[in-house]
Formats: structure tokens, C-alpha cells, sequence
């Protein structure tokens, strides 16, 4: 992998529209991701996280403004050479009945292999590389939809890996797993950009796990960026009002010492608060 | 290490490959199995041969009779190998199929792509009864194509979605039927009866003509099929990942479909529309080597094969002498295993 602090910023957009069916999601948005680092992206339902996500790997085609990977414009760029600097996960991907993990995760390979090399030295040393980075040696001759929902998604982060990539983008990487499986999904995610100085994108549900994660958290809200920087900076009671329509308090996470929201709601309301 | 395949890797070249480590021992049963239904599938018939005549006679070795060579190398074996050859086309076809619209219950005879290429056939051969025999395959391709352009056409929703993509093609299925109907009702006596008994899919009376009519078309697809294999791995993941994998989605498919549609022209045009084998043939090959394609494309090919050489055979020994069409034996068998399949992919 080449050295991913050679710049400040590998992926960025510039004045970025995205659109489904002529309705435009995203509008010129510039962003920065920082290069090394962690970024989370929140918001409400439909304010155009996943579409800027999608925007950001390529797989959605801009209506206008650019997505740039290291300056240049990723449109231009070949398939192929996108493939091997920039990974993503979607949300919920789906295997074919009785793939097995190994299988799955060679795939990963699938950029830096043609007709005569499809299976070098090297794809081989990355695929076990990843198994055991992800902890799925042991399951990897098993078939992926006889295993829980924590290791399924362990297994496709295990493709991602080995794809090799210095960026890696991914869409709601905790859904529909357990409490306990998204902190060892998060984890995960978290050694590999300490460790592997990976830059890491990815959209998140959970507030107190963005910041907890996260170096960068940016809010988006109706196609636009609202708020971005440190998690201590972007989240404020005005930002979850404003962004989420909601009236929470801020408290300090007590583990991690990161900012924590509480929402307030009809429920509980101001009146009756006291902190 | 690497406990499920099996690895070759040139010390010199940069050359490389890994197989699913259960498919070559399952290549080799097939294609015993297969020899051993085609001597018995050519022994068959109002002059019985036993197998081991049958094998004498095909390598050309003295045998007890000498009609045996006309009656085997002339009558019977090119039949055989035309249902050999149908049920390859066809089984790649479905094979790719299904991993191109990612549904284990596509099949190319379902979604209206035989049907398309029988209508073109029978139309031709109703309309132009003089027609050359090798004309045949590039009509049926013709109407095979027609009809998966219009389901693309039709089921198109900004990456065509599986279950449309069915929808359409059942709908497809249902006028290209009518539409041959039509033809068939309106049609020459003579010319119509031919194209009743090729309609049903049956490998009768077929000449090494027709071998060396089909054979073109699967020499140039079949090695293509496997290529494209690699491709079709990544497809089966869904769009996003494989566009994320650096495949070019809309081209890759495009080309896969355009040779299972080719096959199934192919196919069709020299058997007729033999249903099911496209759905069967893949199935039963991923429960022997799993789902990657570079296995399971060769597998499900010699399985397909054999389906329809068993389907022949069955068909001439069941009601002997009456002889029921292999697509009849397909049809019977392949339905209620498409209800199976139905009933057992409907729990997610």
C-alpha cells in the first residue's frame, strides 16, 4: 500500500450534485476527507448520506461538480484503478447461496487479476492476511449464510481488505447486528485505520458511535454539509435540533469522554430536565 | 492451507489459477456416467446393441455384425450427440443466467428466450420450407435475442431488478408461445408437422448435419463461457460491489447475456425447446461444487449434457415403441423440481 498521508486529502468533491431520476440529492457539496483518519458521516433518513457515500465510490455517476481522488477527476479514472485505491461495503450485501467465506473474500482480489494470473502469490498472502485480521480463519470454509450476522459482516469486511485499498468506505456497517456485534464491528474498524493507517469513511446511525469513533464527523442535512470537524465541535444540542429536529442535551460519554446526546422527546420534555 | 481448492501456479510465468478441490473428480464421474448413458442411449432401439458392441463399433473395431457401423455411426450416435451438445448449450445458458440476474430460479426456457427462438425458427421453417439447416441456429439466435433486448428493454429500471426482469420475461414467454401458435395454425400442412415435432424437443432423425450445424456455435461459446467466468463471480455479488470490485457492470453483463442467449439459439434450433435442463443443470452442479463459476460453469455443462442424453433414452425405453420427445422427459421431470425449488426459496 502507498504511504496515504503523502496528502492531506485523497478524496474530495467539489461542487458536487447528485441525482435519482432528475430529483437531486446531494448539491453542490464540497467535502474533504482527511487522509488517515476516520470519517462519519450522520444525518436523518433520506438527507443523502448513502447517496453521497455511493457519489463518493464512483457508483453513482454526478449530475454535476466532481469527485476527485488524489486531484484527479475518479470519472477518468479506469475501473480497475479506482478498484485498487478505494474499497466500498454497502449497505446489506447479499452472497450467493453456499459461499463459502474464503471464496468471498478472494474475491476481493478480483482488481488485481487477469486471465492468466488469477491467483498469485500475493492474492493468496492478502486473503489469509485478512481472514485473520478479521478473526475468520477458523469459519473461512464456511458457508457465509450459516454464519450469525456479526461474522457475515466480518467476512465482507475481510473482502474489502482484501482488496487492498487505502481508502475504504462503508455503508451502515452495524445494521441489524447486536450491541455487542456492532462494537466488534467497530472495533475492527478502528484497528485497521490505527494499525494499517487505512482511511476509513462510513455512514453511521448511532450519534454516540460516531463521535465515539470517529476523527471527523460531518452532519448532513437535505443534501448539504451542516456541520463538519471534531466530534467535540460538530455536536451540539443546536446541531441534533437543527439536523435531526430534535431536543436532546450533550452530556460527556463517561467511558470514552467523547460528546454523548440524550434525547429529550415528548415524553421527557424541557420542563421537566434538570441536568 | 487452502483446504477448498486447488492451486496451480507457473514457477516462471506470471500464470495462475485455483478450482474448487471437488471439481475434477466430479468432471471425471460425469463424463463416465455420460459415456456410459450415450452406448446405452445408442444400443436402444428396435435393433438392440449392446454397449460394448456400440463402443467397438464407434472406435471401428471388428464386430459381430456388419450393419452395426451403419446403424450406430450413421442412425443413431449423431442423435445422441445432438442431445449431448443441446443440453451443454443449454445448461451454460441457464448457468449464466442465473448468475447474471442473480435468481436461482431463472431459466432461460421461463423467461421467454426458447420460446423467442422457436417462434423465429418455426417461422422460418413455416414461411421458407426449403430453408438450409444451418440457417436454423442463426434465426433461432435471432428471436433468442429479439426477446431478451425487449425484456431488457421492458424491465429496464435503472439497473433492471431481478424480479421484474421475470415478470417481463413470463409475459414475453406467453406471446412468443401465442405467436407461434399463429404460426403453426396458419402454415402448410407439410411445413407445420415438421415444425410440430422439432417444437416438442426432440433429438428424432437428427444427421451428423445437424451436429456440425451446432457444433460452430459451441466451440466459439463455450471457451467463452469459462473467460467470462471470472466475471460472472463478481456480478453475483451485486451491482455495487462488483462496480466497487472495478468490473464494468453494464458491459460485462451485456456480453454475458449475449452468449446464454446465443447458446440457447443455438440449442434450440437444432433440438427444439428442451425446457428445464437451464434451471436443473446448474442447480445439481452447485450442490456438488459450489457456487464459483470457474467449476461450475464446466460442471453444470457435462450435467446439462447428460440430462438430455438421459432424457432421450428415457423417452425411447419407457413407452417403447412409442417414442416420447426428451423434452417431454425434461418438461416432466424439471417441473415439479422448479416447484421444489419454489416452495423451498420462498423462507429467506
Amino acid at each position: 500500500m502507498t504511504s496515504p498521508m503523502h496528502s492531506m486529502n485523497l478524496l474530495s468533491t467539489r461542487r458536487l450534485t447528485l441525482a435519482y431520476d432528475g430529483t437531486s440529492i446531494i448539491m453542490n457539496l464540497d467535502l474533504a476527507i482527511p487522509a488517515g483518519k476516520i470519517t462519519t458521516l450522520v444525518g436523518p433518513n433520506g438527507c443523502g448520506k448513502s447517496t453521497l457515500l455511493r457519489g463518493l465510490a464512483r457508483l453513482l455517476k454526478p449530475r454535476a461538480g466532481t469527485v476527485n481522488l488524489d486531484g484527479a477527476d475518479i470519472f477518468k479514472l479506469s475501473s480497475k484503478a479506482v478498484a485498487k485505491r478505494l474499497g466500498i461495503l454497502p449497505q446489506g450485501p447479499v452472497a450467493p447461496e453456499g459461499l463459502t467465506v474464503r471464496d468471498l473474500v478472494a474475491q476481493g482480489r478480483y482488481p488485481y487479476q487477469n486471465w492468466l494470473q488469477q491467483w498469485s502469490k500475493e492474492d493468496e498472502r492478502l486473503v489469509e492476511q485478512a481472514l485473520a485480521t478479521t478473526g475468520m480463519t477458523a469459519l473461512a470454509d464456511r458457508a457465509l449464510d450459516t454464519l450469525s450476522g456479526g461474522q457475515r459482516q466480518r467476512a465482507w469486511i475481510a473482502m474489502a481488505l482484501a482488496q487492498d485499498t487505502e481508502i475504504l468506505l462503508l455503508d451502515e456497517p452495524t445494521t441489524f447486528l447486536d450491541l455487542a456485534h456492532q462494537v466488534e464491528v467497530l472495533d475492527l474498524l478502528y484497528e485497521l485505520n490505527q494499525t494499517e493507517g487505512r482511511t476509513i469513511v462510513m455512514v453511521l446511525h448511532d450519534l454516540n458511535q460516531a463521535c465515539r469513533y470517529a476523527d471527523y464527523l460531518v452532519a448532513v442535512r437535505e443534501g448539504q454539509v451542516w456541520a463538519e470537524g471534531l466530534p467535540a465541535q460538530v455536536m451540539t444540542e443546536a446541531m441534533v435540533r437543527e439536523v435531526f429536529g430534535l431536543e436532546c442535551r450533550i452530556v460527556t460519554d463517561p467511558v470514552a469522554g467523547t460528546p454523548m446526546c440524550v434525547p429529550l422527546g415528548r415524553k421527557f420534555n424541557l420542563q421537566d430536565v434538570r441536568l | 492451507m487452502n483446504k477448498g481448492w486447488l492451486v496451480i501456479r507457473s514457477r516462471h510465468f506470471r500464470v495462475s489459477f485455483r478450482l474448487e478441490r471437488r471439481v475434477p473428480a466430479v468432471l471425471l464421474t460425469l463424463l463416465l456416467v455420460t459415456l456410459a448413458a450415450m452406448a446405452l442411449n445408442v444400443g436402444q432401439g428396435e435393433y438392440p446393441i449392446s454397449p460394448l458392441e456400440v463402443l467397438k463399433t464407434i472406435l471401428g473395431l471388428e464386430t459381430d455384425n456388419p450393419d452395426y457401423p451403419f446403424v450406430v455411426n450413421t442412425l443413431r450416435l449423431p442423435r445422441t450427440i445432438v442431445a449431448y451438445l443441446a443440453g451443454v448449450g443449454l445448461a451454460i445458458s441457464g448457468t449464466i443466467l442465473q448468475g447474471v440476474i442473480r435468481n436461482p430460479l431463472a431459466d432461460p426456457s421461463l423467461i421467454g428466450i426458447n420460446a423467442g427462438a422457436s417462434l423465429a425458427a418455426v417461422t422460418l421453417i413455416v414461411l421458407v420450407p426449403s430453408v438450409p439447416l444451418f440457417a436454423l441456429p442463426l434465426s433461432a439466435f435471432g428471436g433468442a435475442l429479439a426477446v431478451s433486448v425487449l425484456i431488457y428493454l421492458l424491465a429496464w429500471d435503472k439497473g433492471s431488478s431481478p424480479i421484474r426482469l421475470i415478470l417481463v420475461g413470463v409475459g414475453l414467454d406467453a406471446i412468443s408461445r401465442a405467436l407461434t401458435t399463429l404460426m403453426v395454425t396458419f402454415g402448410e400442412i407439410n411445413s407445420v408437422s415438421q415444425a410440430l415435432v422439432w417444437l416438442a424437443g426432440s433429438v428424432y432423425g437428427r444427421t451428423w448435419e445437424h451436429v456440425w450445424s451446432l457444433l460452430p456455435w459451441l466451440v466459439v461459446l463455450v471457451p467463452l463461457a469459462f473467460v467470462l467466468a471470472k466475471q460472472l463471480n463478481a456480478l453475483n455479488l451485486g451491482d455495487d460491489v462488483a462496480r466497487s470490485l472495478g468490473s464494468q457492470v453494464e458491459w460485462q453483463r451485456g456480453l454475458l447475456l449475449v452468449v446464454s442467449v446465443a447458446l440457447v439459439g443455438a440449442s434450440v434450433a437444432t433440438a427444439g425447446t428442451i425446457a428445464f435442463v437451464g434451471l436443473i443443470a446448474p442447480h445439481l452442479g452447485r450442490q456438488l461444487v459450489g457456487p464459483t463459476h470457474e467449476g461450475l460453469i464446466p460442471v453444470s455443462a457435462l450435467m446439462g449434457g447428460l440430462i438430455v442424453v438421459l432424457a432421450d433414452w428415457l423417452g425411447r425405453v419407457l413407452f417403447a415403441p412409442i417414442e416420447l420427445p426428451c423434452g417431454v422427459i425434461t418438461a416432466a421431470v424439471g417441473a415439479p423440481y422448479f416447484l421444489y425449488l419454489l416452495v423451498r426459496n420462498r423462507k429467506p
